[in-house]
């Protein structure tokens, strides 16, 4: 009962945050006059090269797609290396992800420019890389953390391998690859903004342009929409681990 | 119903179990004992293809077990581990009914099964069968963990050490229970524990293992009235091996007619070796005994103690 109320909330209160960032898209040319009067020496108060609401499309496109083929990747490499298949690579790639996980977003970006060049797909690529290794570790951390005693009693009772792979080590490490994704997913809307150095036109945009003009409203503008999106998305992944752990908080009264 | 011939396991240089031979009959209730890497796990997870044997033939109901799937095989045969092994993220409910709905049976025969299982081991449904293992104690967990491996009514029940991780309390309970169920479903059960007295107490068969070999295959007593060698007598506890004995038998199989005892009445159906606690404490030679519903019932004699089991008295009373 309380359990489903506290989903409910986390549910309500991201519905409302979305809301409030698409009209603040939409909308933000209305708030002209507000950056005007706080900043009176700036000449241009209101980034009007792209709508924010397309802005805010393409951020949203770029961080879909590069998570989106990132856990592809990272789901079938995970899956591959704990089966006994491909459990001899499992120490390689974990060795792969710490090293990975060391380099900051920033210098992925840079190096990806001189080998994919400018625009949109350095961009994509250097944020699927860079998405992926929280999210490999997570899944590798969910599937191996399967109580051994319950694989044991598995097999005993007559579950075929699959049916132990689908009815529980995944529901089991959901929770844990689920909060892989969360945080490869929070980092990468904030560095998809720094991917607009690279060429792609996205929320970053503004604040890149301002940072180089200084014109503060400018990365004002471009920094609140990313941030709103950050927590929007956060408030999604937070409504979705309840629902994958339902079982946990679970009590009779 | 199992049937073990000239079987052998290996890991690596490491032998664990060598040349078996072991049979096991419908209805049973064998108890596989003996030290930590004595091979007693191996040869019972080798029953339902958890561990392959290297040599030898396993048969299960007079085939080969490795002319069934390990799936079908096993779906065949209850399991329950000392770890429970509850899958956690289902309900007591749906962890009972894996089986059943692994072979596909109808929902509502699964529900009523399950319902069945929850009644046999004093878990009351309506209060147990929405619940998470978690929110269940040790001993409720293993129950469950029993009647998983009972849903789907298999022909033999496999055990390990299923209450290892029990307080005694509550093991002694659930010793009492699969007691129970094995006389009232007579069902053939192979079971490991390296507890000796849980092994008296429940086995019809008991079978020591030592470093892989079988050393001794008997009924509970046999094998204490006669030990085949000095590490039987040793494993049996060398110092309690009369009290051992006492503990197989029950005050019923001893008592005589007579009014005469003084003292605090026992139940016909304490063991011996509670009889003879009995003896001590209350500083009696003969006490009286009552019914299980605490009608009178005759009186047991202290002396009668020092033949136990072998011959027993001539003079029986007639147990009403």
């Amino acid at each position: 009962m309380n359990d489903k109320r506290i989903r409910d909330n986390s549910l309500w209160t991201t519905v409302v945050l979305a809301s409030a960032l698409v009209l603040l898209a939409l909308f933000m040319t209305e708030l002209e006059p507000v950056f005007r009067s706080l900043f009176t020496a700036q000449e241009r108060a209101m980034y009007r090269q792209e709508p924010f609401i397309n802005l805010l499309g393409a951020h949203v496109a770029l961080v879909l797609v590069s998570s989106g083929s990132a856990l592809v990747v990272a789901l079938a490499a995970g899956i591959w290396v704990t089966r006994p298949a491909g459990q001899d690579y499992r120490s390689t790639v974990e060795s792969l992800v710490a090293m990975g996980q060391t380099f900051p977003p920033v210098a992925v970006l840079a190096l990806a420019v001189p080998l994919i060049g400018f625009g949109e797909r350095p961009a994509y690529i250097a944020l699927a890389l860079y998405g992926l290794l929280p999210m490999l570790q997570a899944v590798i951390a969910g599937l191996t953390s399967t109580p051994g005693a319950v694989v044991d009693a598995a097999k005993g009772t007559g579950l075929s391998p699959w049916q132990i792979f689908r009815s529980v080590e995944v529901p089991l490490a959901a929770p844990v690859i689920l909060a892989g994704v969360r945080t490869s997913v929070t980092i990468n809307i904030g560095t998809a903004a720094i991917a607009a150095t690279v060429g792609a036109q996205n929320l970053g945009s503004p604040i890149i342009i301002g940072l180089s003009g200084f014109n503060t409203p400018y990365v004002l503008q471009g920094a609140i929409l990313t941030g709103l999106l950050a927590i929007t998305a956060d408030g999604v992944f937070e409504y979705l681990s309840h629902r994958a752990q339902v079982w946990k908080r679970a009590s009779t009264q | 119903m199992i049937q073990f011939d000239n079987v052998s396991k290996a890991y690596g240089d490491r032998h664990a179990v060598i040349d078996l031979n072991l049979s096991v009959g419908q209805g049973e209730f064998v108890v596989l004992i003996g030290p930590s890497g004595s091979g007693k796990s191996t040869t019972l997870r080798m029953i339902n293809r958890l561990v392959e044997h290297d040599r030898g033939r396993i048969r299960f109901a007079g085939r080969e077990i490795r002319d069934f799937t390990p799936e079908d095989l096993r779906r065949r045969m209850g399991y329950a581990i000392q770890s429970v092994g509850l899958f956690p993220h289902w309900t007591v409910e749906k962890n009972i009914g894996t089986v059943p709905r692994l072979l596909a049976w109808p929902k509502n025969k699964i529900g009523a099964r399950v319902h069945e299982l929850l009644e046999l081991l004093q878990l009351p449904p309506s209060e147990f069968a929405k619940r998470y293992p978690h929110e269940l104690s040790g001993g409720q967990q293993q129950r469950v963990g029993v009647a998983r491996a009972l849903a789907a009514d298999p022909e033999i029940l496999l055990m390990d050490e299923p209450f290892g991780a029990l307080d005694p309390v509550t093991r002694i309970l659930l010793q009492r229970e699969l007691k129970r169920i094995h006389a009232l479903a007579s069902k053939t059960i192979v079971m490991v524990t390296h507890d000796i007295d849980e092994a008296l107490f429940l086995a019809d068969r008991v079978v020591l293992f030592k470093d892989g070999r079988l050393v001794q295959d008997g009924s509970p007593l046999d094998i204490l009235s006669h030990p085949a060698n000095d590490f039987v007598v040793d494993f049996l506890g060398r110092a309690e091996l009369g009290i051992k004995r006492l503990g197989l038998g029950s005050v019923r199989e001893f008592l005589r007619a007579g009014d005469q005892a003084r003292g605090q009445a026992i139940s016909v159906d304490l063991s011996l070796r509670e009889a003879l606690s009995a003896f001590i404490v209350q500083g009696q030679a003969v006490l009286p005994v009552v019914n299980t519903n605490g009608s009178f019932a005759g009186e047991l004699h202290f002396s009668d103690l020092l033949q136990p089991l072998q011959n027993p008295p001539g003079d029986r009373g007639d147990p009403t």
